[in-house]
């Protein structure tokens, strides 16, 4: 495969009626790396996934997908995109086994072909056992193990995940990532959105953060905690009420200090030091950590707002 | 959990990649709107049925009942009618053509509205096809196709009925059959494209209104004279006349050129219905 990125969006907008739920972004995804979307609700997120699932057209700006633009090329682009909505879109009508297969075969594969994958899917998606039961009959996180499977079905080489892991155990969460990480390893393109900022640094070399439909900062994980956060932070829980006036009298023992609802959090490259000076003003909190930046401290940084509220 | 070697990624594109038939249509219609797989959504609904089956004897069944209803009772009241072509014939085989040309509209009706609706309003199984490369089209024809099998299935076994009872009375009657399927289209197509405008359940009652009248107005019963003249022009407009003149002739081997008309009034009615179908899903679930 040549240099040509997977995905290329220059100035890319969705409209809905009059929301704009993408204003312009600039996206560029390599082929073979894993690449994530970050965003509070309503940020664009999906909106941007599904156009370049080629399921949405783009209302202005370019797209690339694979080469093609999804205009024109919508069926032979999806024809190489494995797709996990952000809702599951399994068929109710049907048993997990007849999920996998029908599904393969609106890909065009051979009946043996899907006979063969679904058995693959299903002990992948560990539903071996619910093979015959209908879909309604499955757990929440059981329907989103199948829908992560059946996005499997044509080998795609790019995979879009829109929150992949809601919904799932963290037993399942964990071998899902590592069955990322081997399909990265095997050269398959993801593209990651999630609310969760430990699933983001762990499974993606790179990233955008969004916010109210623009990207706000792009960069790998480690790139961006350095640019955006310091290297430590210290989180200082007060009792209800008792919080008020901290956030001035800690002010200058970090960079920076960002007063949350149920806690006040101070930026420094040592959190330890900046305790002790904490206590030695007669600050008393009722708990206190120190921890590394995240991205949640990135994210904190460039809105004000946290991801989950 | 351990995969096959068989995943080992980016290989999938051969096997998936664009469509090897390529037919007429294909050539014919942009390409993100239809990719020749609709086949795949036949399969689909054989699926499904396959544990539904009885649903099929139902379909058969019921419409025979209307003609056994016909051939004891009204038959022994109305004795004779004027058929094709001015002759007088038996009021029965004049009924019987006519009510399999309305059980045809009925099962492609039901079928495309009802089953429809709920995968497209609430199980959002188009929403899935269309991440896959089939387009709204191959949706919209895959889903008439099955309508339009149904329909076939259920016309020969209405007209064995017809020729045991002796109510066809020439070969032309085979063509029941092709006649039967192109009305199943036409009804099913046009079903689908109000299913794709229903907003919840309690509408198909509208379905039901348009349905009702038509099955009792298009000539089903008594001849197109029986109306004044003005309403015959109104009857002659609705969809099931056409498909009720063409049984009607084929059933009694009285054949003319209008019937070219008939079929094209037809055609052109599954033509418009399996386009705006795709269109109507395109733009509510390509959004
Ligand atoms: N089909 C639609 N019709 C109208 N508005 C829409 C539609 N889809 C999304 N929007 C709007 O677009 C904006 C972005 O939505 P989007 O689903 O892309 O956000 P998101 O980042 O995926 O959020 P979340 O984390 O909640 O999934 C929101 O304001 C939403 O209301
Ligand atoms: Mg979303």
């Amino acid at each position: 495969m040549a240099a040509a990125p997977m995905v290329e969006a220059k100035a890319l907008v969705k409209r809905f009626g009059n929301v704009e739920a993408v204003r312009g972004i600039d996206v560029q995804v390599r082929t073979g790396e894993a690449f994530g979307f970050l965003g509070p609700n309503g940020a664009g997120k999906s909106s941007t996934m599904r156009m370049i699932a080629s399921t949405s057209p783009r209302s202005d700006g370019d797209l690339r997908v694979l080469g093609m633009d999804p205009d024109v090329d919508g069926p032979r682009i999806r024809a190489r995109l494995g797709s996990v909505p952000q809702q599951d879109t399994l068929d109710t009508e049907l048993t997990v086994r007849q999920n996998l297969q029908i599904y393969g075969r609106y890909f065009g594969m051979s009946r043996a072909a899907v006979r063969r994958k679904a058995t693959e899917l299903m002990e992948f998606a560990q539903l071996s056992d619910r093979a015959d039961d209908p879909v309604d009959t499955l757990s929440g996180g059981m329907k989103r193990r199948l829908t992560i499977a059946r996005s499997l079905v044509n080998d795609p080489d790019l995979l879009l995940l829109d929150e992949p892991t809601t919904g799932l155990d963290p037993q399942a969460r964990h071998m899902l990532w590592d069955r990322l990480f081997r399909l990265k390893a095997g050269g398959v393109t993801l593209l990651i959105t999630s609310h969760y900022m430990d699933e983001v640094e762990q499974l993606c070399d790179r990233l955008v953060v969004m916010d109210d439909a623009r990207i706000v900062a792009e960069g790998s994980p480690s790139e961006l905690i350095a640019r955006y956060s310091t290297r430590e932070v210290l989180e200082l829980r007060f009792p209800p009420g008792e919080q008020g006036g901290v956030a001035e009298r800690v002010a200058e023992l970090g960079e920076r200090v960002e007063e949350l609802p149920d806690r006040v959090l101070v930026y420094t490259g040592d959190g330890e030091r900046a305790l002790e000076q904490v206590h030695g003003r007669d600050v008393r909190p009722v708990s206190s950590l120190v921890r590394r930046s995240t991205l949640e401290d990135v994210f904190l940084r460039l809105t004000g707002r946290t991801l989950v509220d | 959990m351990r995969m096959s070697s068989t995943t080992s990624a980016a290989t999938g594109a051969a096997a998936s990649s664009a469509p090897a038939r390529r037919g007429l249509l294909l050539r014919m219609l942009p390409a993100p709107l239809y990719t020749g797989r609709a086949r795949a959504l036949l399969e689909r609904s054989a699926m499904v049925y396959s544990r539904a089956w009885l649903v099929f004897v139902s379909g058969v069944v019921e419409p025979l009942l209307y003609l056994l209803a016909f051939q004891v009772g009204f038959g022994k009241l109305v004795e004779e009618v004027t058929g094709p072509g001015g002759q007088t014939m038996n009021y029965v085989a004049f009924v019987a053509p006519a009510l399999l040309a309305a059980s045809a509209m009925n099962g492609a009706v039901f079928d495309s509205t009802f089953n429809v609706f709920f995968k497209f309003r609430y199980n959002k199984t188009y929403d899935a096809m269309l991440a896959t490369p089939l387009g709204p089209l191959d949706i919209a024809l895959g889903e008439i196709g099955w309508a339009v099998l149904r329909g076939g299935l259920y016309a020969v076994a209405f007209l064995g009925v017809m020729a045991g009872f002796g109510l066809a009375t020439s070969p032309w009657a085979l063509l029941l059959v092709p006649v039967a399927l192109l009305v199943s289209f036409a009804f099913a197509a046009i079903g689908m494209v109000c299913a794709t405008f229903l907003k919840s359940p309690s509408q198909f009652d509208f379905v039901q209104l348009a349905v009702m009248p038509m099955f009792l107005l298009s000539t089903t019963f008594y001849p197109l004279s029986v109306y004044p003249e003005p309403l015959q022009y109104a009857v002659q407009c609705l969809p099931l006349y056409h498909g009720v003149e063409l049984t009607r002739g084929l059933a009694v081997g009285v054949l003319d050129v209008s019937m070219l008309g008939h079929v094209a009034y037809l055609l052109v009615l599954a033509a418009a219905g399996a386009y705006f179908t795709a269109k109507r899903l395109a733009g509510l679930l390509l959004r």
